[in-house]
């Protein structure tokens, strides 16, 4: 507890609000004016060595390079699918990015409608178009398990600080978990377990901003599931 | 509001649970989400009421203007009831005209209030084949999470329930209560696979193959039903689906009193 | 603007038929993240104006000739709901409401970062529960809290206020009455950080000195709300301190 009370108390700020009048670098989610740096988004004021920046509270998932994301198909084409990302775009996956050699119009027999896929962001153009690929290790259609959706903000705490909410959550429930950087999570296991590590993700989604977050998640796990953590470890 | 698609995974989940006899939100297969209700929320309006079943919510207003009276019903009040799907109230809605969705919804709670008897049409009469009092009943969804059927009807029933006729404001002596003779309350059963749930969610919603709205009356009686989607329902269904109604039917009733 | 009346609508002590000096606006109470499908919401009372704001996006822009490859639209809908006013509205867009909607998009277009979702469409509904005077501002007023609340980048949040005339005194924030019988309406929404104007209307009958003086406590109103929108939006998030991460 003393160490949270040691760190400086984190400053809400709105849009328009000026964050450094003093010459600092205007960082993510900033505009300048006359050397002033003002926040754009309704975020927490972040400053580094960097400078200074806003980091959001809320808003849509913005795909960036390399982002790990978990889709569903919601549209078929000759060529591709379309990816569902939580994205203000829609993501194709072109024929070409898929691990199955597929014949021109015969998408639909590899991934159909309401198929969830475990994707990589391959790259955003300038005009904010999307190509999403299934040519890495591990990407794959996702079947079975379950899907919780949480604000993509959220998704740093669901994992921890160097993954360790996310591994303590793994090894508590024995489940497997994929997190998608959109916020959309991927669980498989026993169910009742499944079901407990859902409802750990829901209430980091819900209460990522209060304190206190890896004591209260673990002790909701092993009230949940007093046997915890006696498997897998 | 045709059907929205649910990702694989979250409609296998829900099948699965409904074999054991379960739902995806812990509750039972005949039970409601929590509803909150409050009347008398707009002031603009002769009667108001706001309903929240889980996250759906819902407004109802309604009017009362003097008006000419039909004239095959020459000393009867008029019921008119609207509803619109507003795009606030989710990302699929879309503005414009009436959808066949929206009309769908308001023709079934509107039958259900009228051939309940729910208002008293013949004390409307001001003056016979010259002037009634007007109801128009109006609904809102404000967040849309499915089971619009009950969170409309209901909304409805208490905003009538609350209502006022406003003599006063057209020179006709006091205000007084709109005349009330029962609770009308429809309960509707979603069919997914081969089970019946009550009070589906969006994603329950979205995955069922029929509905079916029934509205009793105070004694449990039928009063409307509207079988809808493009799924069947058999004889002993429908019989689990009345069943349900009346029992649920009477819980919701005492719950508002 | 139109009616008459023998109502005093500003007695000689300089106080309204709400107690409320010229320069004063009605109570105001914004609640931010008030819905739970839309992307960012907000409630609105402003005396007994009740408005909902919801946003959507930014997300694909349909119709799709809509769409600009340089920035992101901003598709506004204004609506009054029936039973919002003393006479049963008929349902559905009137000409009124679409001038409405198309103002609130161009002021909240001055201050959304808009290139930064190329092809993109930022949907904002506005619905009136309850109408008394000034809904149009009530209405730009929650848009903004909800469009902040959304997440969507923003160079500031957009306060709107009415100033108007009646039985000759410019007032603040006119209400139903001083709407109807008064002589001069100017509704109107600024960018708080510059003070540059967004939003301007006016009808009725107005001097170049009572315009001015009206301008002059429309400003300083509209800093008023938007301490309330701000309230709104830090409130939402003030129920804890930092978390281990």
């Amino acid at each position: 507890m003393d160490k949270r009370s040691a760190r400086p108390a984190r400053e809400i700020v709105v849009p328009g609000d000026i964050l450094d009048d003093s010459g600092a670098k205007a960082g993510d989610n900033t505009y300048t004016v006359d050397g002033r740096v003002y926040a754009a988004i309704l975020g927490v004021k972040n400053r580094n060595q960097y400078g200074v920046g806003v980091i959001p509270l809320g808003g849509r998932y913005m795909p960036k390079p390399g982002d790990m994301v978990i889709g569903m198909i919601e549209d078929i084409g000759s060529s591709n699918w379309m990816v569902d990302i939580k994205a203000p775009y829609p993501a194709p996956l072109h024929v070409s990015e898929v691990p199955w050699k597929v014949e021109f119009g015969d998408t639909s027999r590899y991934l159909n409608v309401g198929n969830v896929v475990l994707l990589k962001v391959l790259s955003v153009d300038e005009g904010k178009k999307i190509q999403v690929t299934m040519n890495d290790s591990g990407l794959r259609r996702l079947e079975g398990g379950r899907l919780v959706e949480i604000p993509y903000v959220k998704v740093s705490r669901v994992i921890g600080k160097s993954g360790s909410m996310i591994q303590m959550i793994k090894n508590l429930t024995d489940c497997r978990i994929f997190i998608g950087e959109n916020g959309v999570i991927w669980i498989d296991g026993d169910e009742k377990n499944a079901e407990v590590a859902v409802q750990a993700i829901e209430m980091i989604g819900e209460h990522a901003h209060r304190g206190s977050l890896t004591e209260r998640v673990k002790e909701f796990i092993e009230k949940e599931l007093p046997d915890a953590g006696e498997v897998g470890e | 509001m045709s059907k929205k698609i649910i990702s694989e995974i979250r409609r296998d989940h829900i099948f699965n649970l409904l074999k054991e006899g379960k739902r995806s939100d812990g509750r039972k297969l005949d039970d409601f989400r929590e509803i909150k209700f409050e009347t008398g929320i707009i002031e603009s309006a002769d009667g108001s009421a706001v309903v929240e079943m889980g996250k759906t919510k819902v407004t109802a207003g309604v009017k009362i203007i003097p008006g000419t009276p039909f004239g095959d019903t020459p000393n009867l009040g008029v019921l008119t009831t609207g509803a619109e799907l507003i795009p606030l109230a989710h990302p699929d809605f879309e503005s414009g005209p009436p959808s066949p969705e929206s009309i769908e919804l308001a023709r079934v709670v509107d039958r259900g209030i009228r051939e309940s008897g729910m208002v008293d049409m013949s004390k409307l009469c001001i003056k016979e084949g010259e002037e009634v009092w007007m109801c128009f009943l109006d609904l809102y969804a404000i967040n849309y999470d499915g089971n619009l059927f009950d969170a409309f009807n209901l909304a409805s029933v208490l905003a009538l329930k609350t209502a006022i006729i406003p003599n006063e404001q057209y020179g006709k002596g006091e205000d007084v209560p709109l005349p009330i003779t029962c609770l009308p309350i429809s309960v509707t059963s979603a069919k997914l696979g081969s089970s019946l749930i009550l009070d589906p969610n969006f994603d329950e919603e979205n995955i069922s193959s029929a509905r079916l709205t029934v509205t009793t009356d105070d004694d449990g009686n039928f009063r409307a039903m509207q079988k809808g989607g493009q799924g069947s329902i058999t004889l002993d269904e429908l019989s689990h689906c009345l069943d349900m109604a009346v029992a649920k039917g009477e819980e919701i009733r005492k719950l508002i009193g | 603007m139109s009616g008459t009346t023998d109502m005093i609508l500003v007695n000689k002590d300089g106080k309204r038929i709400d107690g409320r000096t010229p320069d004063e606006h009605r109570d105001i109470k914004i609640e931010a993240g008030v819905l739970a499908n839309a992307d960012g919401s907000a409630y609105v009372e402003i005396g007994k104006n009740k408005v909902l704001a919801a946003v959507y996006g930014p997300r694909e822009c349909h119709p799709r000739h809509l769409q600009d490859p340089t920035k992101a639209i901003i598709q506004c809908k204004y609506n009054m709901q029936t039973y919002s006013v003393s006479d049963r509205k008929r349902p559905g867009t009137d000409r009124r409401s679409v001038e409405i909607s198309k103002i609130t998009a161009e002021a909240l277009e001055k201050v959304v970062l808009t290139e930064l979702y190329p092809r993109a469409s930022i949907d904002v509904y506005i619905e009136i529960l309850q109408a008394n005077a000034g809904t149009r501002c009530a209405g730009l007023t929650a848009a903004s809290v909800a469009l902040a609340d959304a997440g969507i980048p923003m160079r500031d949040i957009v306060p709107a206020i009415a100033a108007g005339k009646a039985d000759g005194y410019v007032l603040l924030d006119l209400n139903k009455e001083e709407d109807n019988f008064g002589q001069a309406d100017v509704p109107m929404a600024i960018v708080p950080s510059t003070n540059e104007i967004v939003l301007l209307q006016m009808d009725g009958n107005m001097t170049r000195e009572e315009f001015d003086k009206a301008i002059e406590m429309g400003v300083r109103g509209c800093h008023d709300v938007y301490k309330l929108q701000k309230e709104a939006l830090l409130n939402r998030y003030s129920d804890g301190g930092d978390s281990d991460e």
